[in-house]
């Protein structure tokens, strides 16, 4: 038994049939084909699944795709606007704010959610931001960096 | 900027270096942060089919029976996979190297040796459904008696773990028990020492817990062959695996990977690999296999657990004249690279300090513990976290400055190694220096003037002659008055009164300073000790 929902991703309408109980991390990627979202524990352990449910950071393994009809979702794959990077985006590049790679659309949702809340955020603010997310690498240090230089900078791209 | 120390190896390096001290963007990174790097879960295919394995319940236990009658008719399943159904069913990862035997099956047919070894698989249309059909599997157990402790396991009468090595001990050269380094003689160097300390030091299993768990997917393609999309490490490691498992040419089968999502050494295993490809020509679809995160914590191979013994004997005035290490590699069930972390620790021993009488043993033993494996310097890591607690405890006992007691006992060019080569390039005591200025930690001024490349060769390292007991040496520092004592570290108070001053007082260093801001990418200056600082 599938249940027919919409909701936007990343600004577009999209529709698709989920089975009942199917996680929002899972029709993202199986049903609807956005990749840029990673599964790393399917518990909601490790936030590396995070994307922005109506602006607040979700784990998609542990969200209900139905509760998610008629609701914005960013991605990462959003986050860039054709050859133009989000700050965050290029202060992670600047930063070396990513090694192996996987945790990274994660943290990055997880820290837009935070700047467009608080777009002065202390070293404190940023720590607690990414709390949920595990980096493996442990590059904790650049990513904290790479988050307070993008809300210093210019961040025309955030809306 | 970085400044660079042109003084060290001078003669050795070409100085015209462009890269080195300049910045430079990692070519994977605009994927990174784009989301859009091809990990081997980011491609797709069409009536794509999911492997899941049952796995033991038991540490050791004999396969009585195996009803998968139920779950081969539960709804979704395309395949049953049984051990005999696997080409080539007894592996070593090794053996691509002839180093070792053939010692694990891909799927155990009368004996599993650890909890959750993998015993059959079942191929269907999702996920769950495979799973759901595991669980209607029924297996019949004789659980058999287990042994968890490297020490147990090599009791006589001690339960044999490992059909291809009954005596729970890897085999090297096909004869030896373990691997073995005699240098000099380390029990004339006890009795000609004034401390001698004994202690023992044991590790833990670490999972690496890669963000990305392990997982291929085997695509079947034109011409009998295959195209595996993984998470592995090693990829021409894991096709050769994979080859050989399922009786292939190595031609037959095109590895696609290099995206990885977190390895640290818990990705050369090719745990996921042969079942797939053997899925995929059983069923002739696409089949993806894919660790869980419990799969991946539970019974992803760990960094192996190392218990280390320690015997040192020093003297008063800082010399270390006799080391004894007796290390035993936990494997777990099965070889798999636990055997090279022995030789590489005993390679490594007495890490990078002169020492005239060295003696170690170093075990590879089996246990009836998940199989260990490869994670970031294995072998070395565990050994150099034991031998350098050790430095700390013995600079203690003598009342030295552990960092000048490292300086004093550390390589120089010249000197004789324990396994009878000479150092070269040493650099450890100028790290040292370094280091202290870094931190702000003060050394004595002679120790500010040692260099790697004073003072080595046969007068410090005892002469030619390996088989007398060492003669003593010119002291460095005054000698104090020495007393031959045993001193445990854990228990200070029991032991023989201290006759050793304590550690001069230290100030604690100083919080670093802030960052001046003129890097870019965050790294800390490097300064010289004996150059200009540029601040």
């Amino acid at each position: 038994m599938k249940t027919p929902i919409q909701f936007r991703l990343n600004g577009e309408e999209v529709a698709a049939f989920v089975e009942s109980g199917a996680n929002l991390l899972d029709v993202l990627r199986e049903t609807v084909g956005d990749l840029s979202v990673k599964g790393g524990c399917w518990q909601g352990t490790c936030g590396t699944c995070t994307v922005l449910v109506d602006g607040a950071p979700r784990l998609s393994c542990l969200t209900l795709a139905e509760a998610c009809a008629g609701k914005s979702i960013e991605s990462v794959a959003g986050l860039r606007r054709g050859a133009d990077l989000h700050p965050l985006q290029n202060a992670f590049m600047e930063r070396f704010a990513a090694q192996c790679g996987y945790c990274t659309p994660g943290m990055l949702m997880a820290a837009k959610a935070l700047l467009d809340r608080n777009p002065a955020p202390t070293r404190e603010d940023v720590v607690d931001a990414i709390c949920g997310n595990i980096c493996r690498c442990t590059g904790y240090e650049p990513i904290i960096q790479a988050v307070l230089d993008a809300a210093r900078g210019d961040n025309r791209r955030r809306a | 900027m970085l400044e660079l120390r042109k003084d060290i190896f001078a003669d050795e390096r070409d100085d015209n270096l462009k890269e080195v001290g300049q910045p430079t963007q990692r070519q994977d990174m605009l994927g990174h942060v784009t989301g859009t790097s091809p990990y081997y879960d980011d491609h797709r295919f069409g009536n794509l089919l999911h492997l899941k394995l049952l796995r033991s319940p038991h540490a050791h236990a004999r396969i009585r029976s195996i009803d998968d009658s139920a779950a081969a008719r539960a709804p979704g399943v395309k395949r049953i996979i049984r051990g005999a159904d696997v080409p080539v069913n007894l592996n070593t990862l090794l053996s691509l190297i002839q180093f070792g035997k053939d010692d694990e099956p891909s799927l155990a047919t009368d004996v599993v040796r650890y909890k959750g070894e993998p015993i059959l698989g079942v191929v269907a249309t999702s996920e769950r459904a495979a799973l759901e059909a595991l669980a209607l599997v029924r297996v019949s157990y004789d659980p058999l008696p287990a042994v968890f402790d490297v020490e147990e396991a090599l009791k006589p009468g001690a339960v044999s773990v490992n059909a291809a090595y009954p005596k729970n001990t890897f085999e090297y050269y096909g004869k030896y028990d373990h691997q073995k380094l005699r240098f000099g003689d380390v029990e004339a160097g006890f009795a000609h020492s004034d401390v001698v300390l004994e202690e023992r030091y044991q590790m833990s299993p670490i999972e690496h817990a890669p963000t990305e768990t392990n997982g291929s997917i085997a695509v079947p393609d034109t011409n009998g062959r295959f195209i595996v999309y993984t998470s592995t490490q090693a990829l021409f490691f894991s096709l050769d695996t994979a080859a050989k498992i399922n009786a292939m040419q190595s031609n037959q089968l095109h590895f696609i990977g290099g995206t990885v999502g977190g390895g640290f050494g818990g990705k050369v295993d090719t745990l996921t690999e042969p079942l797939s490809i053997l899925a995929a020509r059983l069923t002739g679809a696409p089949v993806r296999h894919r660790l869980s995160r419990h799969e991946e914590m539970q019974f992803g191979s760990p960094r192996g657990a190392e218990r280390i013994y320690i015997k040192d004997g020093v003297k008063r005035d800082g010399r270390i004249v006799a080391r004894k290490v007796t290390a035993y590699f936990d494997s777990g069930a099965y070889t798999r690279l636990s055997s090279y972390a022995a030789v590489k620790c005993a390679a490594h021993i007495p890490g990078p300090y002169t020492i005239q009488n060295v003696s170690a043993d170093v075990y590879c033993v089996f246990t009836n513990r998940t199989p260990a494996t490869a994670m970031r310097g294995f072998g070395v890591t565990a050994l150099d976290f034991a031998l350098e607690c050790q430095m700390d405890k013995l600079a203690v006992a003598i009342g030295m400055d552990p960092l000048e007691f490292r300086i004093l006992n550390a390589y120089r060019d010249g000197d004789m190694k324990a396994h009878r080569r000479e150092a070269k390039n040493c650099a450890l005591i100028e790290c040292a220096q370094v280091a202290a200025e870094k931190a702000h930690w003060p050394l004595g001024d002679e120790y500010r003037r040692m260099s790697s490349r004073q003072g080595g060769g046969a007068a410090r390292t005892g002469g030619a002659d390996r088989t007398r007991a060492p003669a003593p040496a010119a002291p460095a520092a005054p000698a104090r008055p020495s007393t031959p004592q045993r001193v445990s570290y854990e228990r200070p108070a029991a032991a023989a009164p201290v006759t050793a001053p304590a550690p001069p007082p230290r100030s604690a260093p100083p919080p670093p300073a802030a960052s001046p801001g003129g890097s870019t990418h965050g790294a800390p200056r490097f300064s010289s000790v004996f150059g200009t600082r540029r601040r």
